[in-house]
C-alpha cells in the first residue's frame, strides 16, 4: 500500500480573515487565507482545512469569495466547515471551488443532510466532524454546538451511523485533548479507526511532532490535523514530515 | 489561444479544473451540451458526480464525443470522466462510452473506500501527457471505484491501494485519469500543461 499519512493544517476564519485565538476568545487577525494556505501548501501541507467561525448570518456570504480567492489560487484539496445547514449551503461553498464541505452539529440535528450531501455531490465530499468527549460513565459521548452541548449520543455508533448515512470521511476531535499539548487520544482515535470503513482524521491535542508519531504508530488513522502547532511556528510541515519519514511513517514529500 | 470545452453534468466543483486551465493561458467553456458549430481543440470530461446521472449527461452528447474519438481530437478524462470512456460500471446502470473495453470496479471491503489521499503513480507507458513528469510521482486521489481495462497496452500507469489498479490511460489522443491532476501539485500541473500542449499542436 502507497497511500500517504496526510497532513492537515486547519485555520479558523472570522469573516474572511484567518484568526488566531485561545478556544475561541481573544481572537487576533492573523492575515489573508490564501496567503497562509499558500504557505502552508509550499511547505508540504496534504490538504487544508477552513473553518468558519463568523457568528452573524449576513456576513457569511465572505465564506463564498474566500472560498473563490482559495480554490483559484491553492492545487491541493481543502475543506470547509462551519455553519453548513442546508444543502443549500453546502452546493454553495463546492460550487465556489471547495472540494469538501465538513458538517457537524447539523448531521446531528438533520442527518438525511449527509445522505443528501454525498447523494448529490458524492461521499468524498461529505466529511462529518465529530467532537468526543469521555463522561463519568466512560463512554465518549457526542457533543455538538461547538464542544458545548451534550448529545448522549455514543460516538462509536455514531460514527458507524454516519458512514451508513454516506459520509466519506470523519474529522474526529478529542474534546478532552483539545487545546492541552498532550498529544492526539490514541484510544479514541483507535476505538473509531476500528469500527468504520472510511478514512479518518485525528485532531485534537497535537503539541509535539512524536504525537504525529504516535498517532499514526499505534491506530490505523488516515490523517492527522492541527492547528495551534503550525500557527505559531513550533514547527512547520516541512520539518514534520522529515521526522515523520525518519520514523518509518509513509508521507509525501 | 487554445479552446477546450468541459463538459457539466450538473453537479459540483468545475471551478478547480477550470482556474488550472485558465492558468495555462486556455479560454474554457463550460457546457452541458457540446455545440457541434464549435470547434474545440480539446475536451474535458470532469470528475465530479455519480455514474447514473452523468451517462445521461454523456448521452446528449454521444455523437460529438465519438466524433472526436473517430478523428483522433483530444479528450482528457478525470476520475470519473475517465470511467466514462469504459463500457459499463458497478456504481450503477447505464452504459459508458465504450471508447474503452472494460468496466468499472468496486475496491473490496480489504481497504477503505473511499481511497482518499495522496498516492503515487507507477509508470508503465511513457504516456505524452507524463512528458517531464517523475516516475512515482504524488497524486490526489478521491474515489471508491477504478477501471479495469481489457487491453492492458492502454495502461499507462498503476497505483497500489490493496490492489495494483489502473490509474492513468492513454489511446491516440484520448486521456484518462483516475485521480485529480488539477489538485495534484506539480505534477499534476504538469500533466494538464502537456494535455494542453496536444490540444494545441493538433
Amino acid at each position: 500500500m502507497t497511500l500517504s499519512k496526510r497532513i492537515i493544517p486547519c485555520l479558523d476564519v472570522k469573516e474572511g480573515r484567518v484568526v488566531k485565538g485561545e478556544h475561541f476568545v481573544n481572537l487576533k487577525d492573523a492575515g489573508d487565507p490564501v496567503e497562509l494556505g499558500s504557505k502552508y501548501r509550499d511547505d508540504g501541507a496534504d490538504e487544508l482545512v477552513f473553518l468558519d467561525i463568523t457568528a452573524s448570518p449576513e456576513k457569511r456570504k465572505t465564506v463564498s469569495e474566500m472560498v473563490c480567492n482559495v480554490a483559484s489560487k491553492l492545487d491541493i484539496p481543502f475543506t470547509v466547515g462551519g455553519g453548513i445547514s442546508s444543502i443549500e449551503d453546502a452546493r454553495n461553498i463546492l460550487c465556489s471551488g471547495a472540494d469538501k464541505v465538513g458538517i457537524n452539529t447539523m448531521a446531528i440535528e438533520k442527518p438525511e443532510l449527509i445522505t443528501e450531501i454525498s447523494e448529490r455531490f458524492g461521499r468524498q465530499c461529505c466529511v462529518v466532524a465529530i467532537d468526543a468527549k469521555r463522561n463519568e460513565d466512560n463512554m465518549f459521548e457526542v457533543f455538538s454546538y461547538g464542544a458545548r452541548k451534550s448529545t448522549g449520543i455514543d460516538a462509536i455508533q455514531w460514527s458507524q451511523e454516519v458512514e451508513k448515512l454516506g459520509a466519506g470521511e470523519i474529522l474526529l476531535t478529542s474534546i478532552d485533548r483539545d487545546g492541552t499539548e498532550d498529544g492526539f487520544d490514541v484510544e479514541l482515535t483507535k476505538e473509531i479507526v476500528d469500527k468504520v470503513n472510511i478514512p479518518v482524521i485525528a485532531s485534537g491535542g497535537c503539541g509535539s511532532m512524536e504525537h504525529f508519531v504516535d498517532v499514526f504508530n499505534k491506530t490505523n488513522v488516515d490523517a492527522a490535523l492541527a492547528a495551534s502547532v503550525f500557527h505559531y511556528n513550533q514547527f512547520n510541515v516541512t520539518a514534520l514530515k522529515g521526522f515523520l519519514k525518519e520514523n518509518e511513517v509513509l508521507v509525501r514529500t | 489561444m487554445i479552446k477546450i470545452a468541459i463538459l457539466d453534468y450538473g453537479v459540483g466543483n468545475l471551478f478547480s479544473i477550470q482556474t488550472a486551465l485558465k492558468k495555462l493561458g486556455v479560454t474554457t467553456i463550460v457546457t452541458s451540451e457540446l455545440d457541434t458549430n464549435l470547434e474545440y481543440d480539446g475536451i474535458i470530461l470532469p470528475g465530479v458526480g455519480g455514474w447514473k446521472h452523468a451517462v445521461k449527461r454523456i448521452q446528449v452528447n454521444q455523437r460529438i464525443l465519438n466524433d472526436y474519438y473517430e478523428n483522433n481530437k483530444p479528450i482528457l478524462g478525470v476520475c470519473l470522466g475517465m470511467q466514462l470512456f469504459f463500457e459499463k460500471s458497478a456504481e450503477g446502470p447505464g452504459d459508458g462510452l465504450g471508447f474503452f473495453e472494460g468496466e468499472i470496479m468496486l475496491f473490496s471491503n480489504d481497504v477503505k473506500v473511499p481511497h482518499i489521499g495522496w498516492n503515487t503513480l507507477k509508470q508503465n507507458n511513457k504516456d505524452r501527457i507524463l512528458d517531464g513528469v517523475e516516475d512515482q510521482s504524488w497524486a490526489y486521489f478521491v474515489h471508491s471505484l477504478y477501471p479495469k481495462p481489457v487491453d492492458s497496452k492502454i495502461i499507462s500507469t498503476t497505483t497500489d491501494y490493496g490492489i495494483e489498479f489502473t490509474s492513468m490511460v492513454n489511446k491516440n489522443n484520448i486521456f484518462g485519469t483516475q485521480f485529480h491532476p488539477e489538485k495534484s501539485g506539480k505534477a499534476g500541473a504538469r500533466i494538464l500543461e502537456n494535455f494542453v500542449s496536444v490540444c494545441g499542436k493538433l
